[in-house]
C-alpha cells in the first residue's frame, strides 16, 4: 500500500520533465527522447493520481482530506506561509483531469509539432505547465495557489508566444502572448487584494483555518462580499469571463495543443476550481453568488452569439470555451457547486477533443484554419471527423453523451434556485451553441469540398489520432458518474464531491432535492432546443445554402457586431490601453523620470563638479596660506575649548 | 619680587604669536626660516620655566633634544633654499607655487 | 632687583623679535635675531638653566645663525621688493588671527587652578640646571633619545650634502 503522501510525487515528475527538457533538451536531436520524457512525466502523475484516488475510495467519506507537509516556506514575523499540499475530493478529481487529459495532449503534441525546431522546448514548457497547475490545485493554501496561478499564467504566456517570429492578426505572437498575460495581472490585482483581506480578516492563509473561521459567521458579513467579489475579478481574468476574456480568442496563436491544455482543458478552469474551494465564502456572501451567476449567465449567451458568425475553427471553438465557462460560473453562482465541477471534467473532455480535432485538420490542410476553404473532410479524415462529430453530439447535450448530464444539471439548478432568467440565457445558449458546432462540422467536414487546388489532406499519424479516440469515448461515457436522481441514477459525483461543499451548502440551506415534474420538462426543452440547432445547421449550410446569405443582407448590422466580437476590444484600446500608454508618457515617463529623476541624478553630479571646482581655490601653492589656514583652525579649537 | 611662572609664559606666548606673524607675512624664505627658529625658541623658554618652576630636569632635557634638532634642520632647511635658489633663481615663496591648483 | 633685570630682559627679546619680522633686508633680521637669542640665553640664566644658556649661545647664535648668515651671503640676496599694496588681505588676517591666539593663551594663564600659578622658582632649581645634572639626566632616564638625536645629525649631514650638491 503506498501512502497518500506519495501523491505528492504527482508534482515533481512533471518539474523533472521540465527540468530534463529545459536543460538538456536542445542538445538530443532526438525527438523521441524528448517527447517520451515528457509524456512521462504526466503519464507517472496520473498514474500516482490514480492510485491515491483507489486509496482514498477506500477510506470513510468523512477522512478524505489529508494534509502533506513539505516544506515552511515564508516566515516572518507573525506571517507564515508553507509549502504542503491538500488532498481532499475535489483536489484528487482536477488532479487526474489535469494529469490525465494532460497526458493524451502531450501524446499528440509529439505528432502535432514533429519537426517543430523548438520541439523540446514545448514539451519543456507543457511539463513546466503541469507542474504549475498541480501546484494550484494541491496546495493548501492561498498564497501556494497564487503561486501556481502565476506559473500557469507564465507557462500560458510562453506558450501562446512559442512561435515567436510568427505573424498574427494585426501584431505578432508576441502581442497576443503578452495580451493575456496581462489581461490575466489585472485580474490578479484582484486575487491580490482578496488574499490580503483574507489575511487581514482570519489571521491565515491556510485554506482549512479560514474555511473553518468562515463556518462560524453568518451569511452576509460584509467583508466576506469585499473578499469574494475581488477573488472573483482574478477568476474573470483566468477564466475569461466578462469583462476580462479578451484575451482568449487571440490565445489562438499559440499553436493548438496548447489550446487544447490550456484554453480547453486546464487552466481556465483554474478559476471555476479556486470558487468551488472557497464555496463556504462565497456562500456567505449571496450578493457575490449572483453576480458570479449573472456573469456566467450572460458571458454563456454572449459568447455563443459570437461564434456563430466565426469563420476561423479555432476562433469558434475559442468562443466555445469561454461561453462553455460561463456555464460553469452560472452553476457555481446559485450553489450547484459539485455541477460546475462535473461541467469542468466533461468539457475537460470534449473540448480537448474537439481542439485536437481541428489540431488534425489544420495539419492536413497546411495551417489553413478559414473553414470556408474547408469542406467535405469526412471522406479524407475518417476517424477525426468521427470523433469530432462525437465531441460534437456531447458539447451540443444531447443525450446519452456527458455534455447532456452535465448541462442539464446545471440548467435544472439555475432554473430552481436561481431564476427563470438565468436558465433562460442558459437555455438559449444551448441553442447557440449546438447550432455554431453542427455549423462548423458542417462546413468543415461535410458538403463538397472547398480547396484550394494543391491540398491534399491526408489523416493525421496514429500519435495524433490515439488520444482523439480516447477523448471521444470518454466524452461519450463520462456523464454517466453523473447521472441525476430523476433518472434512477445516485448522482455519484455529486456524492463524492458532497463533504467538501457540505460548510457552503450548510450556509446556503437549500432544501431537499425532490424529484419534480419540472425537471423532466427542462430536460426535455434542452434536448429539444440541442435537436433544433442540429437540424438548423444542417438546412442552412447543407441543404439550402443561400439562406445564411439572405440573413446576412437581412440583417448586415447585427451581422458586422457579431462577426467584430461587439468590438469590445476597440473599446477597451480606446477607453483604457490609450489612456493608460498616453498617460504613462506624459505622467510618469515626461513628467516623473526624466524631470524629477533624471533631474536628481544629473543634479548630484553636477553639484559634486561645482563644489570641486570651488574646493580646489584652496590648493594656491603658496605654504604660507595653508599655515594661515591651520592657524585659523587652531584658534577656532582653542577658542572652542575655552567657551566650553 | 619674585617673577611668578606665568610671566615667563606670557613672554613666551608673546614671541610665538611674533613669530606666527613673521611666517605668515614675510615673502622671502630664509626670514620665514628665521621666523620659524623665534618661535622654537619660544618653546624652549616655556619648557625651561616649566622645569624650573617644579623642579623637573625632564623640561631642560627636552630643550636639549630640541636644540640638536633645529640645528639638523636648519643644515637641511638652507640646503633645500640653496636647491632652490639654483633652480629658480629667486627665494621668494610667492613665486614658488607649482602646487597651485 | 632680579625682577628689573627680567622686564628689561623681556622688553628687548621682545622688541628684536618685532624689529626682525618688520625688516626688509634679510641681513639686518638676521643680526636682529642674534640679538634676540642673547636675550634669551640671559633669561635661561635667570631661571637658573646654566648649561642651556651657554648652549643657547655656542649651539643657536654661533652656529646656526651663522650658518644662515652664511647663507644670505652666499645667495646675494638683495632687500626684499616693495609689494603693492603694501598691506595685503593676508597680513589682516594675520594680524587678526595673532591677536586672537595670544589673547587664548593669555587667558589660559589667567584662569585658576593652572600650574601657571606657580609663584616661586623651586629650591632645588639651582642643583638642576648645571652640567652634572644634566648630564645625569642625558646619560640615564634620556639615554636614548640621545643616542636616536645622534643618528638624526648624521641622517641631516647626508641630506644637507646631497640636496645643496651641483650636478654632475
Amino acid at each position: 500500500m503506498i501512502p497518500l503522501q506519495l501523491t505528492g510525487y504527482a508534482v515533481l515528475f512533471p518539474f523533472l520533465g521540465f527540468l530534463f527538457n529545459g536543460l538538456i533538451g536542445r542538445k538530443i536531436k532526438n525527438e523521441g527522447i524528448v517527447a517520451a520524457v515528457g509524456c512521462a512525466a504526466v503519464g507517472g502523475g496520473f498514474v500516482v493520481a490514480c492510485i491515491g484516488f483507489f486509496q482514498m475510495l477506500g477510506l470513510p467519506p468523512g477522512q478524505r482530506t489529508l494534509t502533506l507537509d513539505l516544506f515552511p516556506w515564508i516566515v516572518a514575523g507573525g506571517f507564515r506561509a508553507d509549502v504542503a499540499f491538500q488532498l481532499d475530493q475535489l483536489s484528487v478529481v482536477m488532479m487526474l483531469i489535469v494529469t490525465g487529459v494532460g497526458f493524451l495532449i502531450h501524446v499528440y503534441s509529439a505528432g502535432y509539432m514533429h519537426g517543430d525546431p523548438g520541439f523540446w522546448r514545448f514539451f519543456a514548457y507543457l511539463n513546466l505547465f503541469i507542474f504549475s497547475m498541480l501546484t494550484l490545485i494541491l496546495a493548501d493554501n492561498f498564497l501556494l495557489m497564487f503561486l501556481g496561478w502565476e506559473g500557469v499564467g507564465l507557462c500560458s504566456y510562453l506558450l501562446i508566444g512559442f512561435w515567436y517570429d510568427r505573424k498574427f492578426e494585426k501584431g505578432t505572437t508576441g502581442d497576443a502572448a503578452k495580451k493575456a498575460f496581462i489581461v490575466n495581472r489585472i485580474g490578479d490585482f484582484g486575487f491580490l487584494t482578496g488574499i490580503f483581506l483574507i489575511y487581514v480578516t482570519f489571521g491565515s492563509l491556510r485554506f482549512q483555518t479560514v474555511f473553518t473561521q468562515a463556518a462560524a459567521m453568518s451569511v452576509g458579513t460584509p467583508v466576506l462580499l469585499w473578499i469574494t467579489l475581488a477573488l472573483f475579478l482574478g477568476v474573470t481574468g483566468k477564466s475569461a469571463q466578462i469583462p476580462l476574456f479578451v484575451w482568449l480568442p487571440d490565445a489562438m496563436a499559440g499553436p493548438t495543443p496548447v489550446s487544447a491544455l490550456i484554453h480547453a482543458a486546464t487552466m481556465v478552469t483554474a478559476g471555476v476550481y479556486m470558487v468551488a474551494r472557497c464555496s463556504v465564502l462565497y456562500a456567505l456572501a449571496p450578493v457575490t453568488m449572483g453576480v458570479v451567476a449573472s456573469v456566467g449567465a450572460a458571458t454563456a449567451f454572449f459568447a455563443a452569439t459570437v461564434g456563430l458568425v466565426q469563420n476561423d475553427i479555432k476562433k469558434v471553438l475559442a468562443y466555445s470555451t469561454i461561453s462553455q465557462l460561463g456555464y460553469m460560473f452560472l452553476a457555481l453562482g446559485v450553489g450547484a457547486f459539485s455541477a460546475g465541477i462535473f461541467h469542468v471534467m466533461t468539457h475537460a473532455f470534449f473540448k480537448a477533443l474537439l481542439f485536437l480535432g481541428s489540431g488534425a485538420v489544420i495539419h492536413a490542410m497546411h495551417d489553413e484554419q478559414d473553414i470556408r476553404k474547408m469542406g467535405g473532410l469526412a471522406k479524407s479524415l475518417p476517424i477525426t471527423y468521427r470523433t469530432f462529430l462525437v465531441g460534437t453530439i456531447a458539447i451540443a447535450g444531447i443525450p446519452p453523451l456527458s455534455g447532456f448530464f452535465s448541462k442539464d444539471e446545471i440548467l435544472w439548478d439555475a432554473f430552481s434556485r436561481g431564476s427563470w432568467v438565468l436558465w433562460l440565457a442558459g437555455f438559449a445558449g444551448a441553442g447557440l451553441t449546438a447550432l455554431y458546432m453542427f455549423r462548423l462540422v458542417a462546413l468543415t467536414f461535410q458538403g463538397e469540398a472547398r480547396w484550394e487546388k494543391g491540398v491534399h489532406p491526408h489523416e493525421a499519424p496514429a500519435t495524433m489520432t490515439l488520444p482523439l479516440v480516447v477523448l471521444a469515448l470518454l466524452s461519450a461515457v463520462g456523464g454517466f458518474a453523473g447521472i441525476p436522481h430523476s433518472l434512477g441514477g445516485g448522482n455519484a459525483f455529486e456524492q463524492w464531491l458532497e463533504p467538501v461543499f457540505a460548510p457552503a451548502a450548510d450556509k446556503l440551506a437549500f432544501a431537499a432535492p425532490q424529484v419534480e415534474i419540472a425537471e423532466y420538462v427542462l430536460m426535455g426543452l434542452s434536448v429539444a432546443v440541442a435537436l433544433a440547432g442540429w437540424y438548423l445547421a444542417r438546412m442552412w449550410y447543407l441543404k439550402r445554402k443561400e439562406i445564411p446569405g439572405l440573413l446576412v443582407r437581412k440583417l448586415p448590422n447585427a451581422y458586422r457586431v457579431l462577426l467584430n466580437k461587439y468590438y469590445v476590444d476597440e473599446l477597451y484600446e480606446g477607453a483604457v490601453v490609450k489612456p493608460a500608454v498616453r498617460g504613462s508618457e506624459l505622467l510618469l515617463w515626461k513628467g516623473i523620470d526624466v524631470n524629477v529623476i533624471d533631474r536628481i541624478v544629473n543634479g548630484a553630479a553636477q553639484i559634486t563638479a561645482a563644489a570641486g571646482r570651488g574646493l580646489r581655490l584652496i590648493q594656491t601653492g603658496v605654504v604660507q596660506s595653508y599655515v594661515l589656514v591651520f592657524l585659523a583652525g587652531v584658534v577656532l579649537i582653542v577658542g572652542w575649548l575655552l567657551v566650553k | 619680587m619674585d617673577i611668578p611662572l606665568s610671566y615667563y609664559l606670557c613672554l613666551s606666548a608673546v614671541l610665538f604669536v611674533v613669530g606666527v606673524a613673521g611666517v605668515l607675512t614675510r615673502r622671502n624664505a630664509i626670514v620665514v626660516f628665521m621666523c620659524i627658529e623665534l618661535m622654537l625658541n619660544s618653546v624652549n623658554l616655556t619648557l625651561i620655566a616649566f622645569s624650573s618652576f617644579l623642579g623637573s630636569i625632564t623640561g631642560q632635557a627636552l630643550v636639549f633634544f630640541a636644540m640638536a634638532v633645529a640645528a639638523a634642520e636648519a643644515a637641511v632647511g638652507l640646503a633645500i633654499v640653496i636647491a632652490i635658489y639654483r633652480n629658480r633663481q629667486t627665494v621668494d615663496i610667492d613665486a614658488i607655487n607649482i602646487l597651485k591648483w | 632687583m632680579e625682577s628689573l633685570v627680567f622686564f628689561f630682559l623681556a622688553a628687548f627679546a621682545v622688541t628684536t623679535a618685532v624689529l626682525m619680522v618688520l625688516q626688509r633686508s634679510p641681513l639686518v633680521s638676521a643680526i636682529y635675531l642674534i640679538a634676540n637669542f642673547f636675550a634669551l640665553a640671559a633669561l635661561y640664566l635667570l631661571l637658573r638653566a646654566q648649561l642651556l644658556a651657554v648652549l643657547q649661545i655656542v649651539v643657536y647664535t654661533g652656529a646656526i645663525m651663522v650658518l644662515v648668515v652664511f647663507v644670505i651671503m652666499l645667495l646675494n640676496l638683495g632687500d626684499e621688493a616693495r609689494v603693492h599694496p603694501r598691506i595685503s588681505v593676508r597680513t589682516w588676517i594675520t594680524v587678526v588671527l595673532a591677536a586672537g591666539f595670544l589673547s587664548e593663551i593669555v587667558y589660559v594663564f589667567s584662569l585658576a587652578g593652572t600650574p601657571a600659578e606657580g609663584t616661586t622658582i623651586s629650591g632645588g632649581a639651582e642643583s638642576l640646571g648645571t652640567v652634572e645634572s644634566m648630564g645625569g639626566a642625558l646619560f640615564g632616564k634620556f639615554l636614548l633619545p640621545f643616542e636616536v638625536t645622534s643618528l638624526l645629525l648624521l641622517v641631516a649631514i647626508l641630506g644637507s650634502v646631497v640636496l645643496a650638491k651641483k650636478k654632475g
